[in-house]
């Protein structure tokens, strides 16, 4: 920040890029201008579609073969879009480098990652075997990977998310890059990774003094690390300033919406007298046979009341939605599991079914959760054709229409396919199939997590709003602490298929007592910045 | 909410197709595999000769556009169809389509001497008149025939036999090549859905299946059955579903996992439901794909089998025998193999192209 007066290491000016699809040109970035001067971090901030990646893909020249740019990107006063390909791909690796979100694809799983760091060491600089192996055992140290000399002989397939997200950053950063780009590095991993990462990365940024861009659709994650934040929507840069600026006087409509975008308020707390909707005893699920059995759950017990929603919040691979779908009777447990003192457990799929009207999930995907092949309608009303087959075409049409509705879609969109909608969209009809069968019970399996943040806000007030008009009882699935706080009435935090913590929402988010649910709760919000609750 | 949503639904199908319809050379392929077919089914019946006639004047005779007898043919054939008479030629005249012979005899003339002409491919409505008894004169018209890709061993018309062959060839191709594709569908589909131990045991058949010698299986099925052209849709059709199936298994374990069939479980659907609902629609993309590149297949095996014999007999034929038949002739009639290998090449050719446009268009992720 104090640099400014020096000529900027990269100036973006008048960029715009375009894409020719079979279907018309699209354009996905329009006259955007941002410089980044040496020892400064610029975070890039939009929603999904929002040309964030599109702009820094350009310089770098990673954008696909249909893709038209024009306008000017000048680094260390060369621009980058009239260079040769060879001159560029000299740059790249050696002054700019590049992170990408997903640590499971971007190494190779047949190479140790020990060859894997040394070749582009070796590849950009006249080290020999030997200096360059020192150099890589250097940069694993530097990114606090434990035993590096064992990380060298590793497969990545034996490391964590966590940890090849930072072999990754050590691979950028061997060449002493005066840039680095980094595309949603931690959105890939869970919370308490996420905080981990940040904090290194923000910590090598200013040990080496480099110029660094970060690319988020989290507004609040950028706050401890950036020092200037631009705000793009639909390709356009709305808004651009030093970071205490943005989030102490936003200007823009937009900007001042993502701030706010964390769902707010709290759910009415449900009567303690209700009658037990869901009650289940040690459920325990275990895949696979003998030799190579894992017990995703593990003894879990549940009482679920009408009218109330439980939290069950954990990392991936906790096990929480693997204990979802027991209660569901989607995958085989042990256990005992009363749905209205009914034994569910023992049911076949014939005794199940009219119960599986009562009992209605909402996944995570909701680009997975909807055939492609059939049109909205139809697939809010399939769960009629099973348990409604008295009503006829027209009837389940009328209802189609009025859950769509009640879902707030327009109800006109009922004959549309699913590639047509929007994520939020998506989520509504998923939501909408559940609700067209008057279920007593909801459980929503992530329902937010693949969307943005500010269409996570609405769903949650839909949700809300939905379970208090029907009466519903939610079993709500998040690793998401903001989103839970909103929902639920009770928490259970879940580690490696076993209960860490129980209670209500409040106390259990104001006053953690196990070590790691303190850790969640520190990772979550400290990086999200939350306004006091 | 954004209504962002464009003014007409298009469904999934429909958006493949307008893609497919930008990709110029699958929609060339296309048109032009329509033309084959068009010509396959009818032309037969359009082309100037049978495709069984023989032509015992004009074997091997190479492809041309203008019509047969060529003039230099026409003298030779007159004086070998005199001396099967047993006249002797005394002179000839060609008056535009008519042809007069003069001939003589050491003993009187016979009428029915004109029937040796008329047996001639060359020659039609032979008259005789007598000036004597030892001499006469022969008027005949010349007979013209059209060869446009010559003939072949036995004389018999090219152009006719290769579309003859074609239909042959494609009806086996897209008839067991749908055969495969359905049974493999549904078995690998089942197999798929069903998982576990109902998975293993069906993938294990389709296993001992691939592992008997294709050939034997053939002849197993041709002693026991006889010879007929549908046993060659259930042989081979019975033999390509095996790769059929894999691929549609593959596909359905990755979509079983999809979270809206998992949904639709959650709903109550049945399984049979969620097979013909969920699994089979969304299968049906790579399926297409797979046997647009399965009929080519089909075609060779079969060409294979024709070869050995236990395909279609003669006179019927398809593309494989006549490719074998050219091969033979090769080096003294280069076009009994060039155009027959010319129609499946390009048919095949085109196949693949329409194939390689269908997967772009289908694939989802390609927007």
């Amino acid at each position: 920040m104090s640099i400014l007066q020096d000529p900027p290491l990269i100036e973006v000016r008048n960029l715009s890029v375009h894409f020719a699809t079979p279907e018309g040109d699209t354009q996905a970035v329009r006259d955007v201008s941002f410089a980044v001067h040496a020892g400064e971090t610029v975070a890039i901030v939009g929603e999904s579609g929002s040309g964030k990646s599109q702009s820094m893909m350009a310089a770098m020249g990673l954008l696909p073969g249909n893709a038209r740019v024009t306008g000017e990107i000048a680094f260390k006063g060369r621009n980058l879009l009239t260079l040769p390909r060879r001159a560029l791909r000299e740059l790249r690796g050696a002054e700019l480098a590049m992170i990408f979100q997903e640590p499971m694809t971007s190494l190779d799983p047949l190479y140790r990652i020990g060859d894997q760091l040394i070749e582009p060491i070796r590849r950009h600089s006249r080290l020999s075997a030997h200096d360059a192996r020192a150099r890589a055992l250097e940069m694993l140290g530097l990114v606090r990977l434990p035993e590096p000399e064992r990380m060298m002989r590793s497969y990545p397939h034996e490391l964590s998310g966590g940890q090849r997200q930072r072999v990754m950053i050590a691979m950028a950063l061997t060449n002493d890059p005066a840039l680095l780009i980094a595309d949603e590095p931690t959105t890939a991993l869970d919370v308490t990774i996420q905080a981990e990462i940040l904090a290194l990365m923000a910590d090598l940024q200013k040990r080496l003094g480099m110029g660094m861009v970060f690319i988020s659709h989290d507004l609040n994650m950028v706050r401890h690390i950036a020092d200037r934040v631009c705000v793009m929507r639909a390709g356009e840069v709305v808004e651009h300033g030093p970071v205490a600026q943005i989030f102490e006087a936003p200007q823009h409509p937009y900007t001042r919406a993502l701030i706010d975008a964390d769902p707010k308020g709290h759910k009415p707390p449900a009567p303690t007298n209700a009658p037990v909707l869901l009650h289940a005893r040690d459920v325990t699920v275990t895949f696979g046979t003998a030799p190579h059995q894992v017990q995703a759950v593990r003894g879990l017990s549940l009482d679920l009341r009408a009218g109330e929603t439980v939290g069950i919040v954990g990392e991936s691979g906790s096990g929480k939605s693997t204990f979802a779908r027991a209660l569901l009777r989607l995958n085989q447990s042990e256990g005992e599991i009363r749905f209205d003192g009914v034994p569910i457990s023992t049911l076949t799929r014939a005794q199940m079914r009219p119960y599986r009207a009562q009992m209605q999930v909402v996944f995570q995907d909701p680009f997975g959760a909807l055939s492609p092949r059939m049109t909205a309608g139809q697939i809010v009303t399939e769960g009629l054709l099973v348990h409604r087959p008295d009503l006829t075409r027209a009837a389940r049409d009328a209802m189609a229409a009025q859950a769509l509705t009640e879902v707030q879609l327009n109800p006109e969109f009922r004959n549309r396919y699913i590639h047509e909608f929007s994520g939020g969209q998506r989520q509504r009809i998923a939501i909408a199939r559940a609700l067209i069968l008057k279920p007593r019970l909801l459980v929503l399996d992530e329902p937010t997590s693949a969307l943005d943040r500010m269409v996570q806000a609405q769903v949650v007030d839909l949700l809300r709003d939905l379970q208090a008009r029907h009466q519903l009882t939610y079993l709500f699935i998040s690793h998401d602490l903001a989103v839970v706080r909103a929902m639920a009435d009770r928490v259970m935090v879940m580690k490696s298929g076993e209960l860490v913590e129980e209670g209500p929402c409040a106390q259990v988010l104001h006053a953690p007592r196990a070590a790691y649910t303190k850790r969640l709760i520190a990772a979550a919000f400290d990086t999200q910045a939350m306004a006091p609750a | 909410m954004h209504d962002h949503i464009s003014a007409h639904s298009q469904s999934l199908w429909s958006k493949a197709w307008t893609r497919l319809k930008r990709n110029r050379a699958a929609m060339a392929s296309l048109t032009y595999l329509v033309l084959m077919v068009l010509a396959c089914s009818f032309g037969p019946m359009l082309a100037p000769n049978s495709y069984s006639e023989l032509f015992q004047s004009y074997t091997r005779v190479p492809a041309s556009l203008s019509a047969y007898p060529r003039a230099e043919q026409i003298g030779p054939a007159i004086e070998a169809t005199a001396a099967r008479a047993r006249l002797d030629l005394t002179g000839w005249q060609l008056q535009g389509d008519t042809v007069v012979i003069e001939v003589s005899a050491r003993r009187a003339i016979d009428p029915r001497a004109v029937q040796y002409f008329d047996r001639s491919d060359l020659f039609a409505d032979t008259r005789l008149q007598a000036t004597d008894d030892t001499h006469a004169t022969l008027t005949a018209q010349i007979e013209r025939h059209w060869f446009f890709f010559g003939t072949d061993a036995t004389g018999r018309d090219l152009f006719a036999r290769t579309l003859i062959a074609g239909r042959v060839s494609l009806a086996i191709g897209v008839l067991a090549g749908l055969v495969a594709a359905v049974i493999g569908v549904f078995y690998g589909a089942i197999a798929g859905f069903a998982g576990g131990r109902t998975d293993q045991i069906m993938m294990r058949v389709v296993d001992v299946l691939y592992s008997l010698p294709f050939i034997f299986f053939v002849i197993m099925l041709v002693v026991f059955f006889g010879r007929n052209f549908l046993l060659m849709f259930v042989a081979v059709g019975a033999v390509l579903w095996l790769d059929m199936a894999r691929i549609v298994r593959g596909q359905t374990l990755s979509l079983r996992r999809q979270e809206f069939v998992e949904a639709a479980e959650a709903l109550g659907v049945s399984p049979f439901a969620i097979l013909t609902r969920h699994i089979i629609p969304n299968l049906l993309g790579p399926v297409i794909v797979f046997l647009t590149l399965l009929v080519p297949n089909v075609i060779i095996l079969e060409s294979f089998l024709s070869y050995l014999g236990f395909g279609v007999q003669e006179p019927m034929s398809s593309w494989g025998i006549l490719i074998a038949q050219g091969a033979r002739a090769m080096p003294s009639a280069n076009w009994m193999l060039a155009f027959p290998a010319l129609f499946l090449i390009s048919t095949l050719f085109a196949l693949n192209f329409l194939g390689d446009g269908l997967r772009d268009a289908l694939d989802p992720k390609d927007h």
